[in-house]
């Protein structure tokens, strides 16, 4: 193990950060934007609304996310009328067929997660909120979007630090992000060690960071950080039964 | 009595070690898979090619029982290193760079490398039967690659990550092109057949197979034939630097089969043209 190439390659591989980072967010946003409606939808009792959502998600969950992205880039590119319309400006590029796949693949497991999440609403709390003359659109926004939110917020962090992680696939279709850069310097040292350890490292900071960042959300959003235990509740009640 | 006996069977287990490291029966190749007709996957999942061939003549020379395993080109040398395989046989050039890693034999083939560009980018007409040898450039030599970074400015040129074409494409076009790595020939010719990318630096012969298909069609050849320089003084087998038995064995069986023209039957078959060294004969 040689300790300094490990370090210098972190120098070195930190020039794909932003790349990395550039993928993760935009593909969140994107995914994000993509899903909620579609949770509504898919929460929605009505078939003709849930199901296509549903088949949207089978599709994207069912298969793996290289293949998807093989598809995405190699595959369109395949096909004639694809390159000559106007959507091979976009899909030339393989950042934007990256971003693509992310997004669609990221979209269909946070439509589940929050669908969960809509679902896990209390039917008391809809019901206050129509009493009191709330519209239905009022009661989505109002009511079972911020408490399903709070409730999946831990689902959904999972699903940003996967995504982090998932975008070293970009490596596979020539963009040189953090996964990327570092096949490059295996392949000018032949020093697969050293240089994938670095590369580990620097998502491992990455994860950490994310991993931070939602742990301050929750706590912002719940007031107090949730409990881990009720153990001294009980011994009150304890207490207070005489026990 | 017990002594004795210790003593005969610490000989024994020594005779028997010696026996084990000097004598190999069989050995373990890796080749890429990807390139053809140099070594490539045929219908039936199984390794062929001429590198396969050549592997399987070698073998028989140096009577040692081969199998062949595939390994994707970027992680072949450091496969090689842990011992995943005793050899490559893949078509690498002998390069400088290599060889601080691993040995390499004697070279069994020789071949230039020359860049391809699509059809109607509007190029200039050059002569692609030229040769540039990059090793010791001059200013003949220097004008050639002017011409060419002239006409490569603001393209985008695919190669194949870890090869020597990367190398060469990043040194000399770099500043102006746009340079793209793939992880296999297979997947840049993808590429440059839905334009993504406007041309690519490779092996002469994969092109030249590339080119006479129907999706090869758009793609002509551009420039001078390129050799020597990064490329080294040909295409050998690589080998752990400690296995000198091996490579002094492979060195005669490679020179042998040379001389006798068996590297250039498998040459003709797999290429069309013998691009068995000049220097062995």
């Amino acid at each position: 193990m040689d300790i300094t190439l490990l370090l210098t390659s972190m120098v070195a591989l930190a020039s794909g950060i932003p790349l990395t980072l550039l993928l993760t967010f935009a593909s969140l946003v994107a995914g994000l934007v993509l899903a909620v409606p579609l949770a509504f939808m898919r929460a929605s009792s009505r078939k003709w609304l849930s199901l296509p959502v549903l088949a949207y998600t089978y599709v994207f969950r069912g298969t793996p996310l290289l293949v998807q992205l093989f598809i995405i880039y190699y595959g369109l590119g395949q096909i004639g009328a694809i390159r000559s319309s106007v959507l091979w400006v976009l899909l030339r590029d393989p950042f934007w067929c990256c971003l693509l796949a992310f997004s669609l693949n990221g979209a269909a497991y946070t439509t589940e997660i929050f669908r969960g999440g809509i679902q896990a609403v209390a039917t008391g709390m809809i019901e206050a909120a129509q009493a009191v003359g709330m519209s239905p659109l009022q009661i989505k926004r109002r009511i079972i979007f911020p408490i399903a939110f709070r409730s999946v917020l831990p689902s959904y962090a999972n699903e940003v630090i996967s995504l982090v992680k998932a975008t070293s696939l970009a490596s596979t279709v020539t963009l040189l992000e953090i996964t990327g850069l570092s096949r490059k310097l295996v392949s000018e040292t032949f020093a697969p060690c050293e240089i994938f350890i670095a590369a580990g490292v620097l998502y491992l900071g990455l994860t950490l960071l994310l991993a931070g960042f939602f742990h301050v959300l929750e706590v912002w959003l719940n007031g107090t950080p949730r409990a881990k235990t009720y153990k001294r509740r009980v011994t009150l009640q304890q207490v207070a039964h005489g026990q | 009595m017990k002594r004795h006996l210790t003593c005969a069977l610490a000989a024994l287990l020594l005779v028997a070690g010696l026996a084990h490291a000097g004598e190999r029966t069989a050995i373990t190749i890796a080749s890429e898979g990807a390139s053809p007709p140099w070594d490539y996957i045929d219908q039936n999942g199984a390794l062929a090619g001429f590198d396969i061939d050549v592997g399987n003549e070698l073998c028989a020379r140096i009577k040692l029982q081969c199998t062949f395993v595939a390994q994707d080109w970027d992680g072949i040398i450091p496969g090689l290193l842990v011992k995943k395989y005793d050899a490559i046989i893949a078509g690498m050039s002998i390069t400088e760079k290599r060889k601080k890693s691993i040995a390499f034999s004697i070279p069994y083939a020789a071949a230039p490398n020359q860049i391809v560009m699509r059809r109607g980018l509007g190029l200039p007409p050059s002569d692609i039967n030229a040769k540039l040898n990059l090793t010791d450039i001059d200013t003949a030599k220097k004008g050639t690659i002017e011409k060419l970074r002239e006409n490569l400015k603001g393209r985008t040129l695919g190669v194949l990550r870890s090869s020597n074409s990367e190398a060469v494409v990043r040194e000399l076009f770099g500043d102006v092109a746009e340079v793209r790595s793939y992880d296999s020939q297979e997947n840049l010719k993808l590429d440059l057949t839905s334009e993504r990318i406007d041309g690519g630096l490779g092996d002469r012969l994969v092109w030249k197979q590339f080119l006479d298909t129907p999706e090869g069609k758009a793609v002509e050849f551009f420039g001078p034939q390129l050799s020597g320089g990064t490329w080294g003084p040909g295409v050998g087998v690589g080998l752990r630097k400690e296995d000198t038995d091996l490579a002094d064995a492979l060195d005669k069986a490679i020179e042998a089969s040379i001389r006798d023209g068996a590297i250039g039957k498998i040459s003709l078959k797999w290429f069309g043209v013998d691009i068995s060294p000049q220097t062995g004969k």
